[in-house]
Order: C-alpha cells, then structure tokens, then sequence
C-alpha cells in the first residue's frame, strides 16, 4: 500500500526549484505528484514519480540531498464533505498526519489525496477497516496512465 | 588632571642595560621556581637537559620548553600551580578549546603585580588619578573587569564598576557622572558612542576624551572610526588570561606599537613552525615568560598571535619594547563579541545534537558594530527529515547546544551540501567578512 515519495532538500535561494526538476526532466522523468513546504530559510520539495529509484540518483548526482518517505494515497468522495468524512475515520482511528496534499489526477467521481501518516502500514490497515480505498503504488500509476 | 609621577611608572623609563639585568635575575628565579614546585616542568626540562642552574643569560631562554594551551588543558583545573591553594587570593578563568576553561592563579602579590602593570597601561593611555572611568569590561571570571578596575584604584582615579551590557544605561551615566575615560572592547564602545547618538545625546561634546580599549582584534579603521564619533583617542591595550589578564601591554601617546611591561612579561618572537627565535623586526609567533607571578609562571608561553618585536626609541621616552598591534593569530581562534571561541566548539557541539558529523561553516560578519556569527549546517542524508517541524527543530537545538556550551547567541541556517567549500586536508571552517 506505500506509495514511495522522494523529498529534496531545498535553500530559499533563486533557482533551486527549477534546477531540481530540470534535472529530473532532463533523464526525461515526469513529475506525477509535486508539493513545497517552505519556512523562512529552506523548502522540502515532495515529489512521485514513477521511477524512484533512478530519480533518487539523478539528484543525488545533481548533489541534492534527498530521502524516501512511504505517503499512502487515499480515495476520497469528489464532492463538498468528502474530505471531511475521511478525515473523521481518521480521528477515529487515531492516526497522526504528519502533512497531506491533493494528487491532481482523479478517478470517476473520486478524488485522490497523499497522506503521510507517522506509520503508514498501521494506517493504511486501520483506514482499510473503516472503509477507506487506500490506492497501492500500480493503482496510482495507472490513474495517472489512464487520465491522459 | 593629575599627572604626577607614581611610582611604578618608574619602570618604563628604566636604562636597557638595568632592565636586562632585572630580567635575567627575575628568569633564574622563576625557571628555578617552576622546576622546584611544579612537576610538569621539572619534567620537561629534565627530558630537554635544562635545569635551572643552565640559565646564565636571557639568551639561555631559547633552551627551555614552550608551554602551551594543552598545558592548560591537560593539567586542568590546578595541576600547573607554583602556589598551594591556601596562598591563591584568586581565580579567573577564560574560555579554553574544548569544553574545559582555562584556570588561573593569583597570590596576593600576583594581584598588587597585576594591578601595577595595570596603572602603567592605564598612564600608557594617558588615563590619571583625577580621571572619572566608566569600565565596562565584564567582572566575573573573566580577566578584563578586575583587572582594569583594581589598576585603576591604584591609579586614584574614581572607578564606576558597570561591567558590560544595558547599554541605554552606560549612556546615561557617561553623561551624569562626566566620565572621562571608558574602558571596554573597541566594538562594545562604539555600539555605546552609537546609542548615545540615537538616545539623543551627542558624544562628541560629552567629556570622555579617552577609550582604553583590548581584549578583541581591531583594525586602523575601526580606531578612525570610533575616534570620529567619540571626539577622542583609542588606546589598544593587549593581554591575555594565561599571562595575567590585561596589563600584558599598551599602546602610548606615540601609537606606534603596543609597549610591553617586559619587567614582568619577557617576549620573544619565534616560527611558529620550527620553534626558533627571530631578530626583532621579523614577523612571528609571540612568546611570553612571565618573570614574576608566583600562582601560576609561564615560562615561554605560546600566545598564537602574530606580531613583532621592537627595541628602537619610542617618541614617548619609554624603554620597553614594542609589538606591533596585533592583527591575526595562528591557530584559528576567533573572537566574537570579546569571547574567544574555537571552530572545534562548535564541532563538538554539532556532534552532540547530531551524534554524527555534518559539515559546517561559520560565517562572521558585522551588523552595524555587532560582530554576528552564523553556522552554516549542512543538510547530509543523515541529518536530512522529511519533516519542516523536524528540520526546524534541528536548527533550533543547534541553535540551543551552541548557545548553552559556548555563550554566545549563533544564528543557524541549514544549507544544502555542496554550498560549502571543500578544500585539500583541513576545511575551510570560517569565513571571516569583518573588516
């Protein structure tokens, strides 16, 4: 159920985001998912893609420093309280989110949103309970195969 | 102002050939005092074949062992005494490499010493007993407060103890009481000549018309500027903890070099690689043996400041011998807001947050007069979390530990990896932007 995300270290300085992500296109790596968490002095760059592992390298080499978290990609109702539900099972089964965002592919009338939960295997179980479509790594991709 | 002649100042003016006879007599005392009562150098000079009946001359000197800030360290806290403790008045102490402070030892007569050499810096810089001075150098274990302040009663001059810091307060005293001498490190002064000026009131009429000012590297710049804002004359004074304190050596009228008070301090100048003594004139490591304390001697002292030696007439009519200011050392000490720090500080400090390695650099710089000191971190897989909150954390316990271990208030930025420089063998640790 883990989907592998790849966080890149980044200093608040002009240009570092575009040399990241050049680096990754230029190996011809498409970014499926992307998210920035800035505060004042440095960013963490989020980011799936399809190939971790060669990604991983590419930065590396590029002199990035980077590192592989487990996030776990949840299915949600596509319509207003959708988020809110999910969220309740949630609490309910005591799970602590460490930081979330909204995965821009969909499926029908779903939408998918990234999770990264303290411990992922706990959750994706506990959420599997109450319920909730946790997405494995190949359904991911294929949501994004498919949407083009 | 009272100009009169005191008695110590005598000393200064002392015929060459009558000072080196004090001093060899004084360096046969010490060596043999040393040797007798301390066992670490009776060892040193065993291994080195030099007892203390070996030395008939000043040139003699050259054969003894150098003593250094390991000494220190390694026979912390009392082990290099001449004293038993029931004959130490008192103890200073200032910062050392590792976590580990450097102890010293007054007797009663190290202190009516120290305080002589004081008076004499003090007459140095013009400073006499009808003075009203402002000391700001900081009372505690550091040197710098009492030192100054128990030369400057001897002198009669009316001492107002205020240590450093609450700086709108320093202002309003300078103005309220007509001082007119301030003692302080060059940047702390002119941070206070620069608060009066914002709190309104205008320095330069204010009756302070000397700054005796030590205890931190300043340049010819930072001198001309202070001067221009204050209306007055800098003095640079030099000392350090391991000799007695300030009181080592001062600049006089003539600012021409720092004279040294070598009747109780014997300087040398070597290479800081081979060890050997130069002709006075070249530039090298400065020596110095302490010809007269009895807590705690130095003989042949390594200081790690760079400078050299004068003998030539001074416009003044003193005969002691010059250095020259002191602008660079040869370890990689820094000093920051007059404390002495170590880059190996803060490596120990890192390890003990990360439990592992990151690469570092500091960076200091000048806000304003303010030296500001920042520790660039590396972000390494190691160190790197997923986690903003947990990043954060990370610069804040940096932030916390260096504070905590070494005193001073450290910026922390976390940078990327290659943003640091490496070099062949000993990284480049810190970049020095102060000018």
């Amino acid at each position: 159920m883990r989907v592998p995300q790849i966080s890149v270290f980044l200093e608040n300085r002009r240009g570092r985001l575009r040399e990241a992500c050049a680096c990754l296109a230029d190996v011809g790596i498409n970014l499926v998912s992307l998210s920035l968490a800035d505060t004042t002095d440095f960013g963490i760059l989020r980011i799936i893609v399809e190939d971790t592992e060669r990604a991983m390298s590419v930065l590396k080499q590029t002199k990035f420093t980077t590192n592989r978290t487990d996030v776990l990609a949840v299915e949600v109702d596509d319509r207003p309280g959708g988020l809110a539900t999910l969220l309740a099972a949630v609490d309910e089964a005591e799970l602590n989110v460490e930081y979330m965002y909204a995965f821009n592919e969909k499926r029908e009338r779903r939408a998918i949103l990234i999770f990264r939960f303290e411990d992922p295997d706990q959750a994706a179980d506990a959420l599997g309970q109450a319920g909730v479509n946790v997405l494995s790594r190949i359904e991911l991709f294929e949501t994004v195969k498919s949407g083009r | 102002m009272n100009l009169s002649f005191s008695g110590e100042e005598v000393l200064d003016y002392l015929p060459v050939d009558q000072m080196r006879k004090m001093q060899t007599e004084r360096l046969q005392s010490v060596v043999r005092r040393v040797y007798e009562r301390v066992p670490v150098y009776a060892q040193r000079m065993n291994e080195a074949n030099v007892q203390p009946d070996r030395i008939k001359n000043l040139d003699d000197i050259a054969r003894l062992p150098f003593t250094t800030k390991f000494d220190l360290r390694d026979h912390y806290p009392f082990g290099l005494f001449a004293s038993p403790l029931t004959e130490i008045v008192r103890l200073h102490a200032s910062s050392g490499t590792t976590g580990k402070p450097i102890i010293v030892a007054y007797t009663r007569q190290d202190i009516e010493i120290w305080s002589q050499v004081m008076l004499r810096t003090f007459r140095c810089a013009g400073v006499g007993a009808g003075d009203v001075v402002q000391n700001a150098y900081g009372y505690g274990l550091f040197t710098g407060g009492l030192g100054a302040h128990y030369g400057l009663e001897k002198l009669g001059a009316t001492v107002i103890p205020i240590s450093g810091g609450n700086t709108e307060r320093q202002v309003m005293l300078m103005r309220d009481f007509g001082v007119t001498a301030f003692c302080a490190t060059p940047s702390y002064f002119l941070f206070v000549l620069e608060k009066a000026h914002e709190m309104g009131i205008n320095p330069q009429v204010l009756p302070v018309r000397v700054g005796v000012l030590g205890a931190e590297p300043w340049t010819n710049q930072m001198r001309q500027r202070i001067e221009e804002v204050g209306n007055l004359k800098a003095y640079d004074i030099y000392g350090l903890t391991e000799i007695i304190g300030p009181g080592v050596g001062s600049e006089c009228e003539a600012q021409e070099g720092l004279h040294v008070f070598e009747d109780h301090f014997y300087p040398e100048i070597i290479d800081p690689d081979t060890g050997e003594p130069l002709p006075d004139g070249q530039e090298g490591e400065l020596v110095i043996t302490t010809l007269t304390k009895q807590g705690i001697p130095m003989i042949r002292y390594r200081t790690r400041d760079v400078t050299r030696l004068t003998r030539r007439a001074c416009q003044c009519g003193r005969t002691l011998a010059r250095i020259e200011r002191i602008s660079r050392r040869t370890d990689d000490m820094l000093i920051i807001r007059g404390v002495n720090l170590y880059p190996s500080q803060i490596e120990s400090a890192l390890l003990q947050v990360e439990g592992t390695m990151p690469h570092y650099v500091l960076v200091v710089d000048r806000e304003g007069v303010m030296d500001t000191l920042t520790v660039q971190v590396e972000v390494t897989e190691e160190v790197f979390s997923d986690e903003v909150r947990r990043l954060e954390k990370l610069e804040r316990d940096i932030a916390h530990k260096l504070e905590t271990v070494i005193g001073l208030r450290i910026a922390v930025k976390l940078v990327e990896p290659r943003s640091i420089e490496r070099s062949m063998g000993k990284a480049k640790r810190v970049i020095d932007k102060r000018k």
